[in-house]
């Protein structure tokens, strides 16, 4: 479990890291190292020039500023986790973030780092997925930012271009009174999850469903956009049995197949009940619920 | 006096080292100039190997040599079957390097040595083999049928083995009885999993001949023995050092893997030392596995849910090759009738190959499997005969004045009949169902059921046979400067406490400070009778022969302080690592001044050694400075062999729920309740509990190796093969409770494996229980994941 041999670079400003990555074709991105270290060692990497990002202050950044929470590519999860203007702007992404993995590993791995990753089973891809954030990438001929739903294209594939770096993230803020809930199940606390659900809520002057977000993790080859269950539910009055029949409804959106320890029917009924009980949390988290 | 620290919650000895980082594992030994092995392996389950080409490693810059099996000489033969048995008819075991043909994925067919493990691994990706590959068979079942794909093409229907064990007239115990029950159960294929893999360091020293070996074993004497063996070396000239060791959990018991043979031979090859660190994923496919075994069991009982007979058939699954013989076998297959008294047993197992990584003994050796069987089945008695799950129990244990209760012709690891030793099982469940509060909690579970939450209740009672033989050695000295006692044993420790335990034990009996005894254990050149850590053996064996050897020397110090004080020895006293006499508020003597007085000295090398000296008052005596027959110094030896096992045996419950919208398992409430004789320490007796209830939980929810069926490992990796972590394990409650055992001086039962024995039958039942309403199929196998327990749940809303 060690490496081939890599050259390292150490980039100490964008324009250097992008230069470098021009440069070398078959070079990577190390951000905090929590999945691409693990791959290297496991030799289904072997890149002739690894590029640490460490050094890009200007990377790392975390802003709440107009209704949106920005988030340089470098920021550390558990920094991100930890910021209280974050978590008073848009409380999903706390919430969200306390599910990925462990905190010893949220030290060291970036938002951006699970971005570039596109684990569909990842949390924060599909935080971004639901609420219809958006992705800064950086490359030669400069940025262009990236509509979260179009940036995760597969499994470990995202939009970018191969000279491109992911430099930002772009979540929009929450509304005074919006709901939100992410919850997931995992066989182990901290562990990829069987699935995972994040909802945000917002109920009209009338007590009807305003706006509502749903998204998923690990039931497909992206972050799951639940767009059925979200047209079903608007304009609908709240009740159990309404957020019963949108986790139904949600059953369709998995294709992933059955794995050795988990059946597709299985993740069906998880996702199910995830939609219903995040639902009925966001409900109770809106404004004079 | 100082007060008894036998039974003492101590601190322990050893934690100020582990915790602060300080341990020294083998790869923490320094060796200058050091070289890197690394193993090529199989990554096909059975093949010939048809071209086998190593020039391109050999030729990769920093590679000192590729070993294949025709670089190995003499020792290019097969490894040893560690403990024979008459009823293995076909014991196949490894080379070293595979010769042509591989049987398993992961066997090692090459060694590469290079200046450094990044150069070796660049190097073993070079290696060049083809394979003719043969058919496999993986699942146990199918591969004990007639007809199967052979392992070894000259082992008949892949069985290694097969013993059949009969204990009274089975037959017409079934003949009388009222009710049969029978029921087939399902453990899986598990790994210990330690924190430490494997890892082996080699020096062979020039000026000296001797060939010095740094490796994570838990059996330094044997694997001294089978170096010295293989490179035909005088024993005294080949030291094995079991360092600190992260974690051994049986698996480290076995010897010689190939690395403790490749090792030592390249050091002596290059003249330099050579580091062998396996990494995770070859621990996966090389350090043996345990636990798949499946057990078609039958209960013959009365009415009254008496059992009268008990008849078990298991295949047990021990992958390619089988050089640990039948123990983890054999050991199931006593323990097969718990603590009941069942006076009809026949019990038959077969060992049958498998393509896979070799099985020997992991905690609780055959014993989870075993008792997965048993109480499976009383449950199931239980179930069918009406009768209350407590009660069917209490109705058949052994009683208090049945002990000792032998079971004739039930031959157990030792090589002696099942004898249980002493107990009191009904004291024990009386406890649980007192600490579980049985029926509050039967009205909690109807009222949690009214709002649609599934409660359950599980127990598992078990029994252990401990502290095997053939016997230990324990020394203890009493260090002349500076009155520390020096105590070894023929033992290893991966951190269960032994350097405690053992100080304990040593400081009742020379009145010195716990932490003023020094354990050393697990280096040939420091002591080198025993046997090895296994078998929850270390306290019930080592710890009576530390006892004894202490019992020696400490009268050995009373005389002379008696001497020294010119008192009577019944007058003396020792405490606070000094001798005096009783009441006479005199200071006495330390234990370092009686260590060197009892030293005739020519030389007066420090103040105290002043008076050990010939012209000295002291040491002036009419006869030679030693008196004919006496030793210098104050040091003694002893010895244990235990008559026959000690039984421990204990019962586990819990209160479960099973949430319907994720199959997630929470456990409200785990209480153990255990019985390993008195308890040296407590606190340590209880960390062991823990950690075996831990590993226990694993086999319970998640660990199962993934063979598919071309015999490919396919979730060799933390990702994929789940371990719990700390936050899956609930707070233990634990209730001690003490029968001495008669078998030895302290009257101690081992305890380092029950924790792990019972905990997936407790877990089974309970969800089993919890999930009565919904009628699923009664639960056979673990381990149980919330998928499959939607299964069941689906498949009986199908059935209705
Ligand atoms: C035990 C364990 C459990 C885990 N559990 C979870 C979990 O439950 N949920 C979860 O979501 N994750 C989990 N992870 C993964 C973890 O969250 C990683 O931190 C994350 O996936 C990657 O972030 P990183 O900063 O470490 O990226 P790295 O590992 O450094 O990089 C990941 C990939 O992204 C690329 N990359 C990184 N930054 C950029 C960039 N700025 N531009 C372009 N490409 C870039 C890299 O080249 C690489 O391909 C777990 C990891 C471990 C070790």
């Amino acid at each position: 479990m060690k490496p081939s041999a890599f050259r390292y670079a150490l980039p100490s400003t964008l324009r250097d890291a992008i230069d470098i990555r021009a440069r070398f074709e078959d070079s990577v991105i190390l951000a905090g190292g929590q999945s691409l270290i693990p791959t290297m060692n496991f030799r289904l990497a072997n890149p002739e020039v690894v590029i640490d990002l460490r050094k890009l202050d200007e990377l790392n950044y975390v802003r709440v500023a107009d209704g949106v929470v920005r988030i340089g590519a470098m920021a550390r999860q558990r920094v991100v986790e930890q910021n209280d203007e974050v978590a008073a702007a848009n409380p999903l992404i706390r919430e969200t973030l306390l599910n990925v993995a462990h905190p010893v590993i949220r030290n060291r791995g970036t938002v951006g780092g699970s971005l570039a990753h596109a684990d569909p089973s990842a949390e924060l891809p599909t935080l971004l997925t639901t609420m219809r954030g958006a992705i800064t990438v950086c490359g030669p001929s400069g940025r262009r930012t990236i509509a979260a739903e179009d940036f995760f294209e597969f499994i470990f594939t995202t939009a970018m271009e191969p000279d491109e770096l992911l430099v930002e993230a772009a979540i929009p803020a929450l509304e005074p009174g919006e709901g939100w809930a992410f919850a997931e199940f995992a066989r182990r606390h901290g562990d990829y999850s069987v699935a995972g659900v994040a909802v945000t809520l917002k109920l009209g002057a009338d007590r009807r469903i305003d706006r509502v977000r749903l998204g998923a993790c690990g039931i497909a080859t992206t972050p799951a956009l639940l767009t059925e269950c979200e047209r079903f539910l608007t304009g609908k009055s709240p009740s159990p049995e309404l957020f019963a029949e949108a986790g139904t409804l949600a059953r369709d959106a998995v294709t992933v197949s059955d794995d050795s320890a988990t059946s597709k029917v299985y993740r069906q009924h998880v996702l199910a009940g995830l939609v219903a009980r995040n639902l009925t949390t966001a409900m109770t988290r809106t404004d004079g619920a | 006096m100082s007060t008894r620290q036998f039974g003492a919650r101590v601190q322990r000895n050893e934690d100020d080292r582990l915790i602060r980082g300080k341990g020294r594992y083998v790869d923490d030994i320094p060796l200058e100039g050091a070289l890197h092995g690394v193993f090529a392996r199989s990554n096909v389950a059975h093949a010939k190997i048809t071209r086998l080409d190593v020039s391109r490693a050999a030729a990769l810059p920093g590679v000192l040599k590729v070993y294949t099996h025709e670089d190995l000489g003499s020792l290019d033969m097969k490894m040893p079957l560690l403990i024979p048995h008459p009823c293995i008819t076909h014991g196949r075991t490894q080379y070293p390097l595979a010769r042509d043909e591989v049987f398993y994925v992961g066997q090692a067919i090459a060694f590469v040595v290079a200046v450094d493990r990044y150069v070796a691994e660049d190097a073993a990706l070079l290696i060049d083999v083809e394979y003719e590959t043969l058919p496999v068979e993986i699942d146990l079942r199918r591969a004990a049928e007639p007809g199967a794909p052979l392992v070894h093409a000259d082992v008949p229907g892949n069985i290694a083995a097969n013993l059949v064990q009969e204990s009274g007239d089975v037959a017409s115990a079934f003949a009388k009885a009222d009710h049969i029950t029978s029921i087939t159960v399902h453990c899986e294929r598990s790994t210990a999993a330690p924190m430490e893999c494997l890892a082996t360091a080699a020096r062979w020293d020039e000026v000296s001949g001797e060939l010095t070996v740094w490796d994570g074993t838990q059996a330094p004497i044997g694997l001294r023995g089978a170096l010295a063996s293989l490179f035909d070396l005088d024993e005294h000239a080949v030291r094995v050092i079991a360092p600190d060791v992260g974690g051994g959990f049986g698996p480290k018991i076995h010897f010689p893997y190939a690395n403790e043979v490749l090792v030592p031979l390249a050091a002596r090859e290059f003249g330099r030392p050579v580091k062998w660190i396996e990494d995770r994923s070859e621990n996966f496919v090389h350090m043996t596995h345990e636990r798949l075994q499946i057990h078609d069991i039958e209960l013959a009982a009365t009415r009254d849910g008496i059992v009268l007979g008990l008849r078990d058939r298991f295949l047990h699954d021990t992958g390619a090759f089988i050089p640990y013989g039948i123990a983890v076998a054999q050991v199931a297959s006593c323990q097969i009738a718990g603590p009941y008294r069942i006076p009809n047993i026949l019990v038959e197992f077969s060992c049958v190959y498998t393509p896979t990584v070799p099985v020997t003994p992991y905690r609780g050796c055959g014993r989870p499997q075993a008792n997965f069987a048993i109480e499976r089945a009383m449950d199931q008695l239980a179930d069918e005969l009406g009768l209350d799950r407590f009660e069917i129990r209490r109705r058949n244990f052994i009683q208090p004045e049945e002990f000792p209760y032998t079971r004739p012709n039930l031959i157990f690891a030792d090589g002696l009949p099942v004898t249980h030793d002493s107990g009191e099982y009904e004291q024990a469940l009386r406890a649980l169902m007192d600490a579980l509060d049985v029926d509050a909690f039967k009205a909690d579970q109807q009222a949690a059921l009214e709002q649609g939450r599934y409660l359950g209740l599980g127990l598992s009672f078990y029994v252990e046979g401990t502290g095997l033989g053939p016997y230990e050695g324990g020394h203890v000295r009493v260090h002349p400067i500076t009155g520390k006692v020096f105590v070894n044993t023929g033992l290893t420790t991966q951190g269960q406490g032994h350097a405690t335990v053992f100080a304990q034990i040593v400081s009742d009996q020379l009145g010195v400070a716990v932490e003023d005894v020094i354990v050393v254990e697990g280096d040939t050149g420091v002591y080198d009778w025993g046997v090895g850590t296994f078998a929850s053996r270390a306290a019930v064996v080592s710890g009576s022969a530390v006892h004894k050897a202490a019992v020696l020397a400490r009268k050995q110090l009373i005389d002379a302080a008696a001497n020294m004080l010119e008192a009577n020895p019944d007058d003396i006293e020792l405490s606070d690592g000094r001798a005096f006499v009783a009441g006479s508020g005199v200071d006495g003597v330390t234990l370092a001044e009686i260590a060197t007085a009892s030293n005739p000295l020519r030389y007066a090398f420090n103040k105290a050694a002043e008076r050990a000296t010939q012209f000295a008052p002291a040491a002036r005596s009419d006869g030679p400075p030693l008196a004919e027959g006496a030793h210098p110094g104050i040091e003694a030896t002893d010895y244990y062999a235990p008559p026959h096992a000690t039984w421990a045996y204990g019962v586990h419950g819990a209160i479960v729920e099973v949430d319907p919208m994720t199959y997630g398992i929470k456990i409200h409430r785990y209480v153990c309740v255990h019985d390993c004789g008195n308890m040296i320490n407590p606190m340590i007796v209880e960390g062991q509990i823990a950690g075996g209830v831990a590993q226990g939980m694993g086999g319970a929810f998640y660990e199962k190796l993934e063979y598919d069926e071309d015999g490919a490992l396919r979730n060799a990796s933390f990702m994929d093969f789940l371990i719990p972590y700390a936050t899956e394990i609930p707070h233990v409650e634990m209730i001690h409770q003490e029968t001495p055992s008669p078998l030895n001086p302290l009257g101690i039962k081992g305890v380092g494996e029950a924790g792990t024995i019972p905990v997936a039958q407790v877990i089974a039942s309970a969800i089993e229980d919890a999930l009565r309403p919904l009628e699923i199929a009664p639960i056979r196998k673990v381990p149980l994941s919330p998928s499959l327990l939607h299964s069941y749940v689906t498949e009986a809303g199908l059935r209705k």
